[in-house]
Order: C-alpha cells, then sequence, then structure tokens
C-alpha cells in the first residue's frame, strides 16, 4: 500500500522531472537577465522575467484549483477570491512600506487616505507595517474565509451546480465590496505605486529575480505538498468523496470535512499564489475578484488536464502564455478565443491536454483497446 | 406540530436539524436477545407509505433473507436502518441502547452496520486494494488519513478480505474495470473490512453468472454467526439455498415469517408474491 511521506512526494521520477524543468527554466532566464549585458541578443529582459515570474503564480493559483476540483469534484468558480485576498495582504504590506514617499508625503496614511480626508489609519491596516505578519494574513485571510464558507456550504450539503454558483456569488460579493471607498482598501484604484520590499527596491532586476526565484519554490512546494496529500489515505478519501460521496459517507467517513479541509489549503495556496503576484505586476485592485478570473482559471486547469497536478501547472502557462500573445496582436477577441478553448477541450479533450498525451503513450504501446479500459475510463463530474 | 415537521431536514443547516445526534452515545450494547429492533416504523413519502407500521427483530448471528413484491418496502427498511431516511413514527434500536432515529448516517456505519447497495457502488478509480483501505474501520478523521500510513497487519488484514471474497488476483486493479460480478464481491469485502455486527445485503447477485451465484452463496453463509447478515434478493432459488429464517414484506409491512417451507406454504404469502412469479 502506498502512503506517501515527503521523501517520496520529493524524489519520485514525476516530481525529479517536474522540478527539474521548473527551477532549470527559472535558472537560465535568472542568469540570462542578470549575467548577460542587454546589448546582447541572449539578454533576457526584466520584463520577460516579470512575466514569466506572474505565470508562475497563475501556475500555483491552478494547482490549487486542481486540488479541490480535480481531486474533490468541487468546481469553484470563486478560487480567484483567495487569490485576490492573498494579494491585498501582501498589498497592504507594501503600501505601508512606501512611507513618506507617496504623493502627498503624509509619514502615517497611504495616499488614497488621505485623499478621503482620513485622519487615522483603519484598525485592520495595523500590523501590516510587519512582513511577518503581513505573511501570516496571506495564509490566515483566504483560509478562514474558505474554513468558514466551506463549513456552511459543505455541512448543508450544498454540491454540483449549487456550489459552484454560491462560489461565483462570493467573488461578485467581494469585488463589489473593494471598490467602495469607505472600505479602505483603496476603491476602484486598489493599491499601487510599491516603492520597495524588505528594503529592496521593487525596480532593480535583483529585486525581480529573487520575486521569480521565489514563486518558483512556492510553486516547487505546494507541488510537493500536493503531491504528498494525494498520495495519502486523505487524498484517496477526497478522490472517493469526488466519485461516490454517499458511499463514503456510509464508510464512516465525514465527507464535508475531507471537503472543508482541502478547501481550506487549496484556499491558503491560493492567497500565497496571490501574495507573490502582486509586487511582480506591482499594483492589486479589485478587478481580480472579477468572476472571470475565477473562470478562466478553471479553463487553465481544463485545458492541462485535471487530477495530475502538473496538468493544472502546464495548462495554466500555456492559456496565458496564449493570451499574452493573442492580447498583443488582437486583444478584442481574446474572450471568444478563450470560450471557444474552453468548448474546444470539454468536447473533445476532457481529460485535457495531459489526458491527450497519457492516452496517445498508451495507444502506441497497446493498439487495440481493451473491453476493460473502456469501461475503465470512469469521468468524474 | 413539532419542529421537526415544520422544517424537512434536507431543507435547513445542520444545526438546525433536530435530532442528528444519538441519545445516549455509547458503545453497542447486544446484551437483549436481538441485535435489531424495528418496532411500529412507518415511512411515508407523499402520503404513500412505504412502509406501515413495520414490526421486525433480527437475532445476532442470523442469517435472514427479505424478500416481497416491488414497493413492498424492502428498500426503504434498508434506508431507515442505516439513517439515509427517518421514519415518521416508530423506534428502530441497534442493541440496547443505540436509537438509530437519532444517529447520522456516518455514526451508524462506525457503530457496526455495514451495507451493501444494490447497484454496486465501489470507487471506480481506486484499485480494490485501496477501495478496502478506504472502507477498513478505524479512525476516519483528516488528520489521521493524512499521517498514520498503513500497518502491516492492516495490510494483512486487506489482502485476506480480498482471498475470502477471492479477488486477491486482482488486488492493484482499477474497481471500475473489474466486472460485474467481481465488483459485488469487492463491496462485500469493503462492508466486511468495516467490521460490521449487522450486514445488510441488497440484491447481491443481482447480474452473476451461475458459478457466481453459488460462490455467492456460499461466502454469505460462512459470514453469519459472526455477523448478523441480512439480505434483500428477488431470486426465490437463490434465497432457498441460503435461507434459514425469511421475512415476506407486503405494502410495507411483514406479511408473514418463519422457515422457507413454512413461508412458502402459506396462502397469504402464494396469493400476493409466490403466486404472480409462479
Amino acid at each position: 500500500m502506498r502512503h506517501s511521506d515527503l521523501t517520496t512526494a520529493l524524489t519520485d521520477r514525476t516530481a525529479k522531472t517536474f522540478l527539474g524543468i521548473l527551477f532549470g527554466a527559472v535558472l537560465i532566464v535568472a542568469l540570462l537577465n542578470l549575467l548577460v549585458p542587454a546589448e546582447s541578443g541572449l539578454h533576457v529582459s526584466s520584463y520577460t522575467v516579470s512575466l514569466l515570474g506572474k505565470y508562475l503564480c497563475y501556475a500555483l493559483l491552478a494547482l490549487a484549483l486542481d486540488l479541490v476540483w480535480g481531486y474533490c469534484g468541487i468546481l469553484s468558480l470563486g478560487h480567484g477570491a483567495f487569490f485576490a485576498l492573498g494579494g491585498y495582504a501582501m498589498g497592504m504590506y507594501l503600501m505601508r512600506q512606501i512611507g513618506d514617499r507617496g504623493v502627498y508625503g503624509h509619514p502615517e496614511l497611504p495616499d488614497f487616505m488621505v485623499f478621503l480626508n482620513w485622519e487615522e489609519l483603519p484598525w485592520y491596516w495595523h500590523g501590516f507595517d510587519s512582513f511577518g505578519f503581513a505573511m501570516i494574513m496571506v495564509a490566515l485571510v483566504p483560509g478562514v474565509l474558505a474554513f468558514v464558507f466551506g463549513w456552511l456550504a459543505f455541512r448543508s450539503r450544498v454540491t454540483g451546480v449549487y456550489l459552484s454558483i454560491i462560489t461565483q456569488a462570493l467573488t461578485y460579493a467581494l469585488m463589489l465590496a473593494f471598490f467602495r471607498n469607505e472600505l479602505g482598501f483603496g476603491g476602484n484604484n486598489g493599491l499601487t505605486d510599491f516603492k520597495d520590499i524588505l528594503g529592496f527596491s521593487l525596480r532593480e532586476d535583483s529585486t525581480r529575480v529573487a520575486l521569480l526565484i521565489a514563486s518558483a519554490l512556492a510553486l516547487a512546494g505546494a507541488f510537493v505538498l500536493s503531491r504528498w496529500i494525494t498520495g495519502t489515505r486523505l487524498g484517496r478519501t477526497v478522490m472517493a468523496v469526488r466519485d461516490a460521496e454517499s458511499r463514503a459517507r456510509f464508510l464512516g467517513y465525514r465527507t464535508e470535512h475531507y471537503k472543508l479541509w482541502i478547501f481550506t489549503v487549496s484556499a491558503i495556496l491560493a492567497g500565497i499564489a496571490g501574495a507573490l503576484y502582486v509586487p511582480q505586476v506591482g499594483i492589486i485592485n479589485p478587478g481580480e475578484f472579477s468572476p472571470l478570473n475565477s473562470i478562466e482559471l478553471v479553463v487553465w486547469v481544463a485545458v492541462g488536464g485535471r487530477a495530475t497536478l502538473y496538468g493544472a501547472v502546464i495548462g495554466a502557462i500555456l492559456v496565458n502564455y496564449g493570451k499574452t500573445v493573442f492580447t498583443g496582436v488582437m486583444p478584442e477577441a481574446w474572450l471568444f478565443a478563450l470560450g471557444g478553448l474552453f468548448v474546444a477541450v470539454t468536447v473533445f479533450l476532457p481529460q485535457g491536454l495531459v489526458g491527450l498525451a497519457k492516452s496517445l503513450l498508451k495507444r502506441k504501446r497497446q493498439p487495440e483497446p481493451t473491453l476493460s479500459d473502456k469501461e475503465a475510463d470512469h469521468e468524474p463530474a | 406540530m413539532s419542529l421537526r415537521d415544520t422544517f424537512r431536514r434536507d431543507q435547513v443547516f445542520g444545526p438546525l436539524r433536530p435530532g442528528t445526534r444519538p441519545v445516549r452515545p455509547g458503545q453497542l450494547d447486544t446484551g437483549g436477545k436481538h441485535i435489531l429492533y424495528m418496532e411500529d416504523i412507518t415511512v411515508s413519502f407523499e402520503g404513500f407509505k412505504a412502509l406501515n407500521d413495520l414490526t421486525l427483530y433480527i437475532e445476532p448471528g442470523e442469517l435472514r433473507c427479505i424478500i416481497g413484491p416491488n414497493g413492498a418496502g424492502k428498500s426503504t427498511l434498508m434506508d431507515v436502518i442505516t439513517g439515509k431516511t427517518r421514519p415518521d413514527t416508530g423506534s428502530c434500536y441497534f442493541g440496547q441502547t443505540l436509537d438509530l432515529t437519532r444517529m447520522t448516517e456516518t455514526e451508524i456505519a462506525t457503530a457496526g452496520i455495514g451495507r451493501k447497495f444494490q447497484k454496486p457502488t465501489v470507487f471506480p478509480e481506486h484499485t480494490a486494494l485501496e477501495n478496502l483501505e478506504l472502507a477498513m474501520a478505524g479512525p476516519k478523521g483528516t488528520w489521521q488519513a493524512l499521517l498514520q500510513p498503513v500497518t502491516r497487519q492492516q495490510y494483512d488484514w486487506m489482502a485476506q478480505t480480498l482471498e475470502t471474497v477471492g479477488l486477491l488476483a486482482q488486488k492493484d486493479q482499477l474497481a471500475g474495470a473489474l466486472s460485474h460480478g467481481q465488483k459485488q464481491w469487492l463491496e462485500i469485502a469493503m462492508v466486511l473490512m468495516q467490521k460490521p455486527r449487522l450486514l445488510l445485503v441488497d440484491e447481491p447477485i443481482a447480474g452473476m453468472t451461475r458459478h457466481e451465484v453459488e460462490r455467492t452463496a456460499e461466502l454469505l453463509q460462512s459470514l453469519a454467526g459472526d455477523h448478523s447478515v441480512m439480505v434483500v434478493e428477488h431470486d426465490m432459488e437463490f434465497i432457498r439455498s441460503i435461507a434459514n429464517t425469511v421475512t415476506v414484506l407486503h405494502q410495507g409491512s411483514v406479511l408473514a415469517e418463519g422457515k422457507m417451507q413454512d413461508v412458502q406454504n402459506d396462502p397469504k404469502v402464494i396469493e400476493v408474491y409466490l403466486g404472480e412469479t409462479g
């Protein structure tokens, strides 16, 4: 019986390949940016470094969604909310680092608060000048929200489409709330004009490379953690809940606890992704809560392939690379391309690109699929 | 009108549901003559009485067959025992102390009632061995599932159970890829891994070959004694081959109960059930 521990999750062939490619690519990009002079054709621009860092944050977010959707069958259409909350926690820390260098030069208050004629810092902004406190909040805020939301939803046995709709409503409600100036998070402008992180200027190439490496480390850590979780009885129970929840309940599992556990872990990972994303793009605003973002996220995972972890990462990077290229050429058509992609993947590639690759490999090895293989092609909802 | 009648339990949030906890949480007490007591149970769906004033007792170690025409309430009976359906009136006790009408499905399963469903429901994306691992009696909490690996003894127990049902060779095969009969056995093995005191077996031989039916009959007979086994089945020949005591349900209540021979010759039974099917 396979019960993976952290060592096996770190050292098996899939993990080695994944981590090798990830760190190999990041290392090459980092060296080409820092060591090769800007005139050389081999130089990688800082823009590319930050772009890659952004992709890795999206990949981490996709990995988080794969845990709940691919492994537990919970189609969350509001995972962008946890990402954005993690981003806001980081943004608040970065705002506090600006100090008196803002446009209004106020020693204590961020610019938007001065603009609103606020006299003092709201209570919930206290503590965010400390990096450690902000990092705790990055995990805690999305985690607690997911826990409370999940506790209510899973206890009442809300599943399927209904759950997807209320997760969508959750992120939409948060978007509307964060748009309001009086909430104290910068209204529709959000938080921006960041200067430095831990004393290092965000404009420096070395800081950008460090953030890229931090993103790669976070993605690698989350990947190993997720592989560990899915290789234990907890992971197998979560998959059992996905395939036959009432059966699992009759076996004596409190299935709502398992869903809540994996949902909360996933939300924390999404929050960490958001926190790494914000310093690399330089802004966080309520648009990140937009339901559209969460739906795009679902498309990444669907394209890559569910319940493999690396599939979600591949999907996130490919679709976002496509988006970067596409929006450069004909921006107005991107949403149509995205929608078309989702339909195409759902109809022709229900297991995503990874599933396609797997079935091609299988066909190569054994030309005729047997009857029992067909029966084994069970489609999780 | 009580709160229960005002809110149907699937329409309100969990904490508002009355009576989802056992009155006296505790161990199974089999000090009495019977292991399962169902008394005056009535269940109605939209006015239709699926169970009507049903009274039924099961003894420890007994192999009991439940027969009856379609709609006689056989599945509803199992639903009431496993907590899936709450009776409108009547009491349902497991042993002396456990009030099944006030326990959740999970609590009932943990207390020692295992159910094999009519349609074989194994976990198709897990191997046969993993299916047993999931079914195994023991701590079912999330943290234990994350941190406690399977011990050698547990592995041996799983292998032994697979051997009992004749699936040891298929231990690493995905359950979805097993034949229909094999899935039925795998599910029986899963129920056994729960260390149940009472096994509810719903139509175990549906879709089985003659050879598989014989093996299933042997299996169920070997399980009785250590466990109380309650079998719901349509196939009269199969019932005849395994039955000790038979209960005939008709329109939600017990029509006749006794030895297969006596029941078969009961004119009421012949009229409503055996007569129809020949």
